[in-house]
């Protein structure tokens, strides 16, 4: 659809993949151990990243290529409503300040490499953790997926088709993540993140100039709004402001649930680190607010599009000069590989760990272990691509969206044990499945829709269906931690 | 000091509050403009109770 190969975009996006390819296979020499066998070593990247690797690590983990490809399709099909964003990219940060330095704590203690572990050093319960690393490896698969349809948009926009070019990416990306671990995407984010500051500081500042300034910009959007019917606009209709708030809430719980987050989080040097990343990281969400309004300038530039993952693509070829495009392009491309090999990496760790370890070989090597993990880490990436290529893209936006709520469910089991341990592990199991259960049943039969309307006293409400489901998570916890209480006191009572 | 890091979850999750368009600043709506705000003052807020928790 959108026409021939564009030559000039090309050979610039190629230039900076082949680049950080180079960046990958290097990275495996960076800050090497001596003994560079152990998942340690392949998994967090030897534990020892200081500030500002952290912060560009998570900043290019957490904030993803298709982040920036969906919210501003978001912003753009549906105005305000789509900044949830926003709200759920800043709150975020003081959860992270009072939750992961405890948990980095706990498992730099005993060596845990995933929220699995740590939940098992916690509970000593294998059924708990088994729980944690499947929602974890099940959630995070949809998640690697989604990056690769960040890249088709941005390379089907310089005029490639086929999927070779995507296939091809991947196998490049698979090979040097086996061979280098989280040092490659470490190293990359760096590129990656300093690009797509470039690029979206230029838009901020170019487009509005281009288009009349952000006053015009939001009334061409406003315009287009209102010619839809006025359903949705510049700010909330009154119906849309709970989902609002309870989107944002639900995912900045679920955020540093995922095991890509948290690999991030396992692999800073000290607790302090993430303090000062949880005051840092929020100059990424500036940029993502910045990114959003380009749904807008899409408006104000009368950007018209079939598919919405092509809101930002056609913007940029619309305003930006074509070397810059590439460029743009580029920072997209890498900014999808960073994430997806962080992802496949804490996949890989959840896998070996919580399921090898646990089931299959007990008596592993560490060396045995970072063998394992390598070969998990190109299984899923595969396993992404071949989701990609044979099923309807739909499936993994779909996918994705009950990630979000199952990943949420292993909320009590990884975070309360931190703080107390009246909970007991039974309790948590079958809060753990109430909400997964219940949540998804609710999901599936309102027809894959984040958000669910209930009727209380006359008055409806719309909440995210995540957060519901927490909710009965919750209580189910609760209230069987005081049932086991009376069941079968604790040893511990008893002494 | 922790209690401060209360503020932009009351900030933000009261959409009612901010849920306007007036007044605007440098052609930005009050729902955007009020909500990127946020942004420096969480950053801001989280130090202060750094320094005051420091170990």
């Amino acid at each position: 659809m959108i026409g021939s190969i564009d030559w000039t975009a090309l050979s610039v996006f190629l230039f900076f993949f082949v680049l950080v390819t180079v960046m990958g296979f290097i990275a495996s020499r960076w800050k090497a151990a001596d003994d560079h066998a152990k998942l340690e070593e392949w998994g967090l990247g030897g534990r020892q990243f200081g500030v500002w690797i952290t912060w560009f690590l998570v900043g290019g983990d957490f904030y993803t290529a298709y982040t920036v490809i969906a919210v501003p399709a978001l912003v753009y099909a549906v105005g305000a409503y789509g900044f949830f964003a926003l709200p759920y990219t800043i709150i975020v940060y003081p959860f992270i300040f009072l939750v992961m330095p405890k948990l980095w704590k706990v498992a730099h203690a005993s060596g845990h490499v995933t929220a699995a572990d740590v939940v098992h050093g916690m509970y000593g319960s294998r059924a708990l953790e088994l729980v944690v690393a499947i929602t974890g490896l099940i959630a995070t698969m949809p998640y690697i997926a989604l990056q690769l349809v960040g890249m088709q948009a941005v390379i089907s926009a310089m005029g490639l088709t086929g999927e070779f070019p995507i296939i091809a990416a991947f196998l490049i990306l698979a090979l040097y993540t086996y061979s280098a671990g989280l040092r490659a995407p470490a190293l990359i984010a760096f590129v990656k993140d300093i690009m797509i500051y470039v690029v979206v500081l230029v838009a901020v500042v170019l487009v509005p100039m281009v288009l009349g300034g952000y006053g015009a910009v939001f009334h061409a959007a406003d315009l287009a709004f209102q010619a839809k019917g006025g359903a949705t606009g510049l700010t909330l209709q009154p119906q849309q402001m709970l989902p609002y708030a309870t989107l944002a809430l639900g995912s900045a719980l679920a955020a540093f649930m995922y095991p890509h987050t948290l690999t991030g989080v396992f692999a800073a040097q000290s607790a302090d680190t993430i303090r000062k990343n949880a005051i840092l990281l929020p100059a990424y969400t500036v940029l993502l607010g910045l990114i959003a309004l380009l749904g807008y300038m899409a408006h104000a530039a009368g950007v018209k599009v079939t598919s919405p993952t092509d809101v930002v693509p056609v913007l940029f070829k619309t305003l930006f000069p074509s070397w810059f495009a590439g460029f743009a392009f580029a920072a997209i491309g890498i900014g999808a590989l960073v994430p997806a090999a962080v992802m496949s990496i804490g996949a890989s760790n959840l896998f070996t760990r919580n399921v090898w370890k646990a089931y299959v070989n007990p008596a592993v090597t560490d060396a045995g272990e970072a063998q394992v993990a390598k070969i998990v880490s190109l299984v899923v990436k595969v396993g992404a691509l071949a989701c990609i290529i044979f099923l309807p893209t739909k499936f993994a936006i779909d996918l994705q969206l009950l990630g979000g709520l199952w990943i949420l469910q292993t909320f009590p089991a990884v975070v309360f044990g931190l703080f107390t341990r009246w909970f007991r592990a039974g309790a948590l199991l079958a809060g753990w499945a109430v909400g997964i259960g219940g949540g998804s049943f609710i999901v599936f039969s309102d027809g894959l829709v984040p958000v669910h309307r209930m009727i209380l006293g006359g008055e409806s409400y719309t909440i995210y269906v995540g957060l519901l489901a927490l909710a009965a998570n919750l209580v189910v916890a609760a209230g069987g931690t005081l049932l086991l209480n009376v069941v079968s006191p604790r040893r511990t009572a008893r002494a | 000091m922790r209690f401060l890091l209360l503020l932009p979850f009351i900030g933000l999750l009261w959409v009612p509050f901010y849920n306007e368009r007036l007044p605007e600043l440098f052609g930005f709506p009050f729902f955007y403009w009020y909500q990127l705000a946020w942004v420096p003052l969480t950053s801001l807020l989280t130090f202060v109770v750094y320094k005051a928790t420091k170990e």
